[in-house]
């Protein structure tokens, strides 16, 4: 075989290991923990602080608590210890399929992501994203958009009203919201002129972050020369930040987190779409929300906030360093975590939207502030040109 | 008359702009988060004995047993008077009266020989089934005799359910003796 | 009134039916002329509060909790003709003092307060005294919750009183009879006891003894309360006084469910209620009905109730192996009596049904004899004398019944050839229910000579002993079903528990016999006690019509059978004489 082409398939399969497993799914399960954690102290509570090594169980005197950091594992645990109930009245082809469904586009996400610029082995570079494609947004639309399947699935499988009723609204909110999601996006893509994600951030490490443009190829803020030509940048922050709230409020609904979870509202439904779920089949559909949020989040930083680049201009120091690229993946997680957290303050700080707030939201205003900002941007980009 | 007619307040744009209010309530959140974070939850330390992080108290590690007030309705027992005597004539209205129906009680007269004799009437079977007790209180205040209170224990705990039902033996050495009440069991009446 | 000389004023009328017009509260109605103030009241549907009153007992007026304004139209003076208003009746002028209602007979045009300030001070006056030196020990009070004194003093009573001495002791706790207690304290001398142990127990054991502030009830020196109808005095007491040794510090009345039923001890039947919490039956008190019982019944039946938690009860079908009784189940033991049964001819077997078996059972015996074609079914007759009250001389409670059902003049006329033929071995096998055979005149020999014995029974006896198969049936207090008592009236009884554990109603037993016999599939049987019941009136001429639904719950006469009740007689000759209201 071709040793290049043995090359590339290995190198891809360690990095999909390694992002999948290693980085993604330990965020998910501390994201669960932070949840809680993060909820607790906007509360004014404790929160999980308990779960750690049970000593007293082999006789010690004392457990040790680790601050509940061992939460997650012992949820993971029950989760799959619990009665996995599948109750007679369903329909089990696509009940069993939905949580699937809705969990695996989530994390199929993960492949376009960025996570480092890339790192040199056996004198080949390698760059730190799974699937290095050419059409990096377009491919998280087309592939994100699938978990309302899983979602409609369970809530109609379930044959419950609740469930279904669920179901239903999250489709229609999915549908609505993917529309903001896309045009929001258009002016973003139109600046920088291309969909390859990894450029995008590379032209971000260069010339500055979509939301902080603070340094461009002639210098960071500190030099006379970046101040001579930065209009451009100033001008269009505008649209950007337009399309940054439309984009981040449209990942929320996406990702049916509050305050749009109405497909789970738990005082109208019960618990939504997977009321009649249990054990690990609840825990994929806990999992799969999680890690579309851990995907937003990516997505948002990779677009937005420079993906894994420092900025102003030591980027290209970090790549020439030994391990350089792994540095860019801890400053990436440390956005990403970031951003997640943001998620969760959110969540417990803005009350659930109404129904027809939420539709009206969607079509009213984010729809076309959508549509004529991507005039405005277009405007900007002839005026200055 | 009878029907006030109230307007809609009207929405100024920073309202219907609806991100002032969004930022507003983050800040608020944050203020709560980061007041946590640093141990000074206002009013930890002072009411609830916490650490400070939140209100919450650790329990086991410390407790309230100190600050439980007068009034706290934990686990219902029988009371002796001064002298001794079971106050509970097995009337059975706290039996009727409890909304979970946790109170069993079988009567039996008292023996001739007995010096409460004149009394006539006790529990032989006082059994709370404290699995099924929802500390409402009831049997407390429709108690003719002042015979059931709810004390302040709290911890009552067992590892089967025949362990969570309380006794009349039981129930009197969680009672104690209770003095000072109206005794109408006298010998003048 | 211009037109009285035309049209008949109300007096006239209504004195022709021999009804007079009175007003109580406002109201004209007409009732019958000497009837009791107090009952024309309860006919207008006003209560008057009463203790000492009862209308099975003469009148003494001495508990004044009755008392009620009273008002007669004015008498005209000389030469003056009475004036009538429109309605065609006379001004009431009202008397200025209270009448007690109970022992006033009524008059025309006779006016009646029930309400109003001056009754309303009485009664309240009158409940003060009453409770001057009444204990306060409702919380140990077996009376507590059907108490007159506590309902009177709720809805008549000032709320507080002001004696403030105190209270008068006297003799609390004493056995004044082998099932009775008394407690003078609290006794409101209503003398409603005494008065039954004079007029209907014909035995004045009873009475007051003392006076003023200390009269206290008691038992003649040297004699106490044991005639067998003093548990009524318990019932009649207004008050906690006389409680019931049975029942004493039992149960709270409050817990109690009442089931209205029949008393199986004897023929009369006598209507009683059951009262149950959970599946135990804590007492059985009578039930009014004047054609049966009037309001009374004997002790001896009273406290002769089996629990369904006994200890003698049956509780599980049990087969004969080796000489040893084991518990089985239903399908196995029904199986295996089906099996044996069929071993034999039908005139190799014999039936005893029993007097004490509802109608509905006995029609399943018959069922059952009928299938097997043999003619050998009988009951077995329990005489003793009768004790010219209540208690008949026939002890079975349904041998009318079993006349009609099994359609025998007399039901036991069989019996001589059953118990002939077991002695002479023609008869091998017997299907027995609720009839101790060695009680009946069978020897044990006999007994032991037979080569199959079935059984049902609801508690052990010998005949259960000797039995090849034992089947656990209900108790008189846990079935649904009819009875015809000696004056030939059906009468219902209703469940007031279930059987325990495994035990099933008998018939359920019986029909599912006959199945194992004939094996027909079960939906040909009779489903339910009501189905059974229906198909009962399609059968038999004289229950047409009449099923469990719709026997009224003090049932109707069915048979003539020229049979009277002692004590109903003196009553009858009581209410003529004007003794009592009735």
């Amino acid at each position: 075989m071709d040793p290049a082409i043995l090359f590339l398939i290995l190198t891809t399969a360690v990095k999909i290991v390694v992002f999948t497993f290693i980085f993604t799914l330990p965020i998910i399960a501390y994201s669960t923990y932070a949840e809680r954690r993060v909820s607790s102290i906007i509360q004014d509570r404790v929160g999980p602080n308990r779960v750690g090594i049970p000593l007293t169980l082999f006789g010690a005197k004392k457990d040790i608590p680790f601050a509940g950091l061992l939460q997650p594992l012992a949820d993971g645990l029950k989760a799959f210890l619990k009665e996995d109930l599948v109750p007679a009245h369903v329909r089990k082809f696509f009940f069993w399929i939905a949580p699937a469904l809705t969990a695996a586009p989530a994390f199929l996400c993960i492949c376009i992501i960025p996570f480092g610029s890339s790192i040199t082995v056996f004198d080949q570079p390698v760059k730190l994203v799974i699937a290095d494609i050419d059409a990096g947004p377009l491919f998280v639309f087309a592939i994100a958009s699938l978990s309302v399947y899983g979602i409609t699935f369970a809530g109609w499988a379930s044959n419950n009203k609740y469930s279904f009723l669920g179901g239903v609204r999250s489709c229609a909110q999915m549908i609505s919201y993917e529309i903001s999601l896309g045009l929001s996006l258009i002016p973003v893509l139109m600046v920088f002129g291309q969909l390859n994600l990894s450029d995008i951030v590379h032209s971000q490490a260069e010339n500055g972050w979509t939301l902080l443009p603070l340094w461009n190829e002639h210098g960071s803020v500190f030099d006379a020369a970046y101040w001579q030509n930065c209009t451009e940048q100033w001008l269009l922050m505008i649209p950007l930040t337009i399309s940054f709230i439309i984009f981040t409020t449209s990942i929320f609904a996406e990702t049916n987190r509050m305050p749009f979870d109405l497909p789970e509202c738990e005082t109208e439904l019960v618990g939504g779409y997977h009321t009649e779920y249990s054990s690990m089949k609840f825990a994929l559909f806990f999992l799969g929300e999680y890690a579309a949020m851990i995907v937003g989040s990516a997505i948002i930083v990779t677009l937005f906030f420079g993906g894994w680049s420092l900025g102003f201009g030591l980027d290209t120091a970090i790549s020439n360093m030994a391990l350089g690229g792994l540095l860019h993946i801890l400053i990436f997680l440390t956005k990403v975590i970031a951003f997640v957290i943001f998620f969760i303050w959110v969540r417990w700080t803005v009350p659930r939207f109404r129904y027809d707030q939420l539709m009206k939201l969607g079509w009213v205003v984010f729809f076309e502030l959508a549509l004529v900002n991507i005039f405005i941007t277009a405007g900007i980009i002839m005026l200055l040109n | 008359m009878a029907i006030i007619k109230i307007k809609r307040p009207q929405l100024t744009i920073a309202e219907k702009l609806y991100l002032p209010a969004v930022i507003k309530g983050l800040s608020i959140t944050l203020g709560h988060a980061i007041r946590a974070v640093l141990g000074k939850t206002p009013g930890a330390k002072r009411n609830f004995n916490s650490s400070g992080m939140g209100i919450t108290m650790q329990y086991p590690e410390t407790k309230w047993d100190d600050q439980l007030p007068d009034y706290y309705r934990g686990v219902p027992a029988l009371v002796t008077d001064e002298k001794g005597r079971e106050r509970c004539v097995s009337c059975q209205l706290c039996e009727f009266i409890c909304p979970p129906k946790a109170i069993a009680i079988i009567p039996t007269e008292i023996e001739s020989d007995d010096p409460w004799a004149k009394v006539e009437k006790r529990p032989q079977v006082f059994d709370i089934d404290m699995t099924r007790c929802i500390y409402c209180g009831m049997c407390e205040e429709v108690c003719p005799e002042q015979a059931i209170y709810l004390r302040q224990d709290y911890a009552m705990t067992g590892l089967s359910r025949a362990e969570m039902v309380n006794d009349k033996e039981r129930l009197y050495e969680i009672g104690g003796v209770r003095e000072g009440l109206v005794n109408k069991w006298n010998e003048i009446k | 009134m211009s037109d009285s000389t035309t049209t008949k004023l109300p007096k006239d009328t209504a004195a022709e039916k021999g009804m007079v017009n009175i007003q109580v509260d406002g109201h004209w109605i007409q009732v019958p002329r000497g009837t009791r103030m107090i009952e024309a009241c309860k006919l207008a549907e006003k209560e008057v509060p009463h203790y000492c009153y009862h209308p099975k007992l003469s009148s003494p007026g001495n508990c004044r909790m009755c008392l009620v304004q009273m008002g007669m139209p004015p008498r005209p003076n000389p030469g003056e003709e009475p004036s009538y208003d429109e309605n065609g009746f006379q001004k009431i002028s009202w008397m200025p003092r209270p009448v007690i209602a109970c022992a006033n007979t009524v008059a025309e045009n006779m006016g009646i307060r029930t309400k109003g300030d001056l009754v309303e001070k009485c009664r309240e006056g009158v409940m003060e005294f009453l409770l001057i030196n009444h204990p306060l020990d409702c919380p140990i009070c077996d009376q507590a919750g059907e108490c007159g004194l506590q309902e009177f003093s709720v809805q008549h009573g000032k709320g507080s009183s002001r004696f403030k001495e105190d209270k008068v002791k006297k003799p609390k706790n004493v056995k004044i009879g082998p099932r009775i207690r008394l407690d003078d304290e609290r006794c409101i001398m209503c003398s409603r006891c005494i008065r039954f142990m004079d007029e209907v127990a014909q035995e004045p054991v009873l009475g007051f003894s003392e006076r003023g502030t200390h009269t206290t009830v008691g038992v003649y020196p040297g004699r106490e309360l044991d005639n067998n109808y003093g548990l009524n005095t318990v019932d009649l007491c207004p008050v906690g006084a006389l409680t019931s040794n049975d029942f004493r510090f039992q149960m709270r009345t409050w817990f109690l469910k009442e089931t209205p039923s029949i008393d199986t001890n004897c023929g009369t039947g006598a209507n009683i209620i059951i009262w149950t919490r959970g599946n135990k039956i804590f007492r059985v008190t009578p039930r009014q009905n004047d054609d049966v019982n009037s309001c009374w019944m004997p002790d001896s039946h009273r406290l002769s109730y089996t629990c369904p938690s006994h200890d003698n009860r049956l509780s599980a079908p049990l087969i004969k192996a080796d000489g040893v009784h084991e518990e089985t189940c239903w399908s196995n033991s029904i199986a295996a009596a089906g099996e044996a049964i069929k071993q034999f001819e039908g005139n190799e077997i014999a039936i005893i049904a029993s007097g004490k078996q509802t109608n509905e059972e006995l029609f399943m015996m018959r069922t059952l004899a009928a299938e097997l074609s043999t003619d050998l079914i009988s009951i077995i007759p329990h005489t003793q004398e009768s004790d010219k009250m209540l208690i008949s001389e026939d002890r079975n409670p349904n041998t009318t019944g079993a006349g009609l059902i099994l359609g025998l003049d007399d039901p036991t006329e069989k019996l001589a050839a059953i118990k002939d033929g077991i002695c002479n071995g023609s008869i091998k096998a017997v299907i027995a229910a609720s009839e101790d055979l060695l009680d009946a005149g069978f020897s044990a020999d006999d007994i032991d000579g037979l080569e199959l014995l079935i059984s049902i029974f609801n508690t052990t006896n010998a005949t259960a002993q000797a039995s090849d198969i034992v089947f656990p049936g209900a108790s008189s207090a846990e079935k649904r079903g009819s009875m015809i008592n000696v004056t030939g009236r059906l009468q219902k009884l209703n469940a007031a528990c279930i059987p325990p554990a495994d035990a099933r109603d008998d018939w359920e037993i019986i029909s599912d016999i006959i199945l194992a016999i004939t094996g027909e599939t079960p939906e040909q049987a009779p489903l339910s006690i009501d189905q059974l019941s229906e198909i009962i009136s399609n059968n038999i001429p004289q229950l047409e019509g009449k099923n469990l639904a719709n026997i009224s719950e003090l049932g109707e006469v069915i048979i003539d059978t020229n049979v009277t009740i002692p004590l109903l007689d003196r009553e009858t000759q009581r209410i003529a004489q004007g003794e009592i209201v009735g």
